[in-house]
């Protein structure tokens, strides 16, 4: 192979993967520049890559609702800080008693867990058990609890990390020189598996901050919307009124709701973040990926 | 169960004495475990067993154990309608078009990856590419939007009319649909999926490629006999996998970015909106528990059979 060969593919990868990464990145261009367009524009002239004329009156109007949108945002915040940080716990937890093979059930309770992943009750029953017994339907709960707290097949990755990544002389040391189970777990295990944790934490972070899911199934109480569920229901409302209007007449027009720009300036503000942490996070997610996607 | 162990071995009968021992040393492991898998027996098992209402007939005020038994007439129903035959066809139209379309561009984008030279801009290409993986489909619904919208979008107001083309109500017409929801997906999820791959071609040996080198063969060459093959178990792995799970779909990109408009259910419909519907829009729960066993089942068997097939190919990347 000569090199007249090599940097004709160099060339090829390079322009095939500029055009994939634009076409990867032109949908937020028009989102963000939509937001930062004044509604006139919008209106008149449609979404386009760069605003006619600049105007922060979007993002003015988020100022100006900031009781409904902070509120929202700290939600969000809070549901998935709590939510990653017991999930985190949890999963550690039990991923490490399942890498001890010496303990009794240990058969029977990695099947119970492994089970969760071949079989799901689906969302009626799903739904009725937590709205029925639990009755958790319009409380915070609802947001933390359903399907996102902890799955099976994180355990079963933080479980292979112990065992196979943390040298067991290490652990029997500690255990000779006296140290508890908790002192252990806490004192040795976690910090050794800070490569895990940081995947699944991640992973279970994004999952948390995106979730609009639980809120469209189990709330309908607007105090308890994230940025996420509020922006669902801003979609969905505009889309009733528009159904309205068509079926009434143009007569009830959408007083109330954001415009398109102000819409349009939420979602930006509600992918923000992500796109701000995930650089310094992404040599983890990409592990994260390579690693755990294939292997069960 | 733990705790009756330990009060009865508190007794410290002779014959309990060998079980203390067994049990004790594990106790903070137990303890350890008890969060978890509490949390896995109402998030997974009662639901479970809650699948026997697709064999009643529900009513609230019974709750589940309370209802009257109906046998199989909630599944009679369903498999009446054309609903059960359209959103079948769906799921399995729509997700197979997903795994073979996404394999091809997969491996492709991963392959290219694999030849830039330059770490930094390699790096840069990955973070461009797995953007869309990280945000939420509500999010992804917006942007759709500003590309279809009736009288805004991007769409019907530049390009249609750069081609000289009437403006198309998207959200009305079923027959873009197909097309809309697949570029979706694998704008989507590419990103995810070429870095799986990515890993595999990074693992094979340098030497193959020197080997070949000195053979003088072509970098074209090169794909074919040395990359391909030895990607192969990944490929059949992640395919099969995914195969596995063919009943199932992302609702999110079903429900989201179609807006949920009736207009377009034809080739929007799949089992999990289906069920989503049935149960929370328009109180039709009887049909929407079967249809969700219905799922269950199917699904189920699917991921059994296509793990022993993985089993054949490669032992290590095989569930169980």
């Amino acid at each position: 192979m000569n090199n007249k060969e090599t940097n004709l593919w160099q060339w090829i990868s390079h322009i095939l993967l500029a055009v994939l990464c634009i076409l990867c990145v032109i949908p937020f261009i028009l989102l963000v520049s939509a937001s930062l367009s004044s509604e006139n524009d919008i209106l008149s002239d449609g979404y386009r890559f760069i605003p006619k004329h600049f105007s922060f009156e979007a993002y003015d109007y988020l100022i100006g609702n900031m009781a409904m949108i902070g509120k929202a945002y700290g939600i969000t915040v809070f549901v998935t800080l709590i939510g990653t940080t017991v999930s985190l716990m949890m999963t550690a937890m039990l991923g490490y008693a399942l890498s001890k093979k010496d303990m009794p059930g240990h058969r029977i309770f990695s099947f119970l867990v492994f089970f969760t992943l071949l079989f799901n009750g689906g969302l009626v029953p799903t739904y009725l058990i937590y709205t029925q017994v639990f009755d958790i339907k319009n409380t915070i709960w609802a947001l933390l609890v359903p399907g996102l707290l902890m799955n099976g097949f994180n355990v079963l990755l933080a479980r292979s990390f112990f065992m196979n990544a943390i040298p067991a002389p290490v652990l029997e040391s500690s255990r000779i020189d006296g140290a508890g189970e908790y002192r252990i777990f806490f004192q040795m295990v976690l910090p050794l598996s800070l490569p895990i944790m940081a995947t699944i934490g991640l992973f279970t972070g994004i999952m948390y901050w995106n979730d609009w899911n639980n809120a469209l199934i189990y709330i309908t109480d607007p105090d308890l919307y994230s940025i996420q569920s509020l922006l669902n229901q801003i979609m969905q409302n505009i889309d009733a009124l528009k159904n309205a209007n068509s079926a009434y007449g143009a007569g009830a027009a959408a007083v109330e709701l954001p415009g398109e720009t102000a819409r349009m300036a939420i979602a930006v503000i509600g992918t923000l973040p992500i796109l701000i942490v995930y650089p310094f996070f992404q040599r983890y997610f990409v592990k994260g990926i390579a690693g755990g996607a294939v292997k069960g | 169960m733990i705790k009756t162990a330990v009060s009865k071995n508190r007794q410290h009968s002779v014959a309990q004495q060998g079980m203390y021992r067994k049990f004790k040393p594990f106790l903070p492991i137990f303890v350890m475990m008890l969060p978890g898998m509490i949390y896995l027996l109402i998030n997974n098992y009662l639901p479970m067993f809650g699948l026997i209402i697709a064999f009643k007939n529900i009513d609230y005020s019974k709750g589940i154990l309370g209802s009257d038994w109906n046998g199989f007439t909630n599944f009679k129903f369903l498999f009446q309608t054309t609903d059960a035959y359209i959103i079948t066809r769906n799921t399995l139209l729509y997700n197979g078009a997903f795994i073979i379309l996404g394999l091809f561009m997969s491996v492709g984008v991963a392959i290219l990856l694999n030849e830039v030279k330059n770490r930094f801009m390699s790096r840069t290409y990955q973070t461009v590419i797995l953007l869309p993986f990280l945000i939420s489909m509500v999010i992804v619904s917006y942007l759709a939007f500003g590309f279809l919208g009736n009288e805004q979008g991007y769409l019907n107001n530049k390009i249609l009319p750069m081609l000289g083309l009437e403006p198309i109500s998207w959200y009305m017409e079923s027959k873009y649909w197909p097309y809309i929801l697949t570029i979706v997906n694998l704008w989507k999820s590419v990103g995810f999926n070429c870095i799986v791959y990515l890993a595999a071609i990074i693992g094979i040996d340098q030497e193959y490629y020197e080997a070949a080198t000195l053979d003088g063969a072509s970098k074209w060459q090169q794909f074919r006999t040395v990359t391909i093959p030895l990607i192969a178990p990944t490929v059949i792995t992640m395919t099969l996998l995914a195969v596995g799970r063919i009943f199932y779909s992302d609702f999110g990109l079903f429900y989201q970015v179609p807006m949920n408009s009736g207009m377009i259910y034809d080739t929007t419909n799949v089992i999990d909106t289906y069920v989503f519907r049935g149960l929370l829009l328009n109180n039709d729960i009887g049909m929407s528990a079967a249809a969700g066993l219905y799922q269950s089942v199917v699904g189920f068997v699917l991921v059994i059979l296509s793990n022993f097939a993985v089993r054949k190919f490669s032992k290590d990347n095989a569930l169980f």
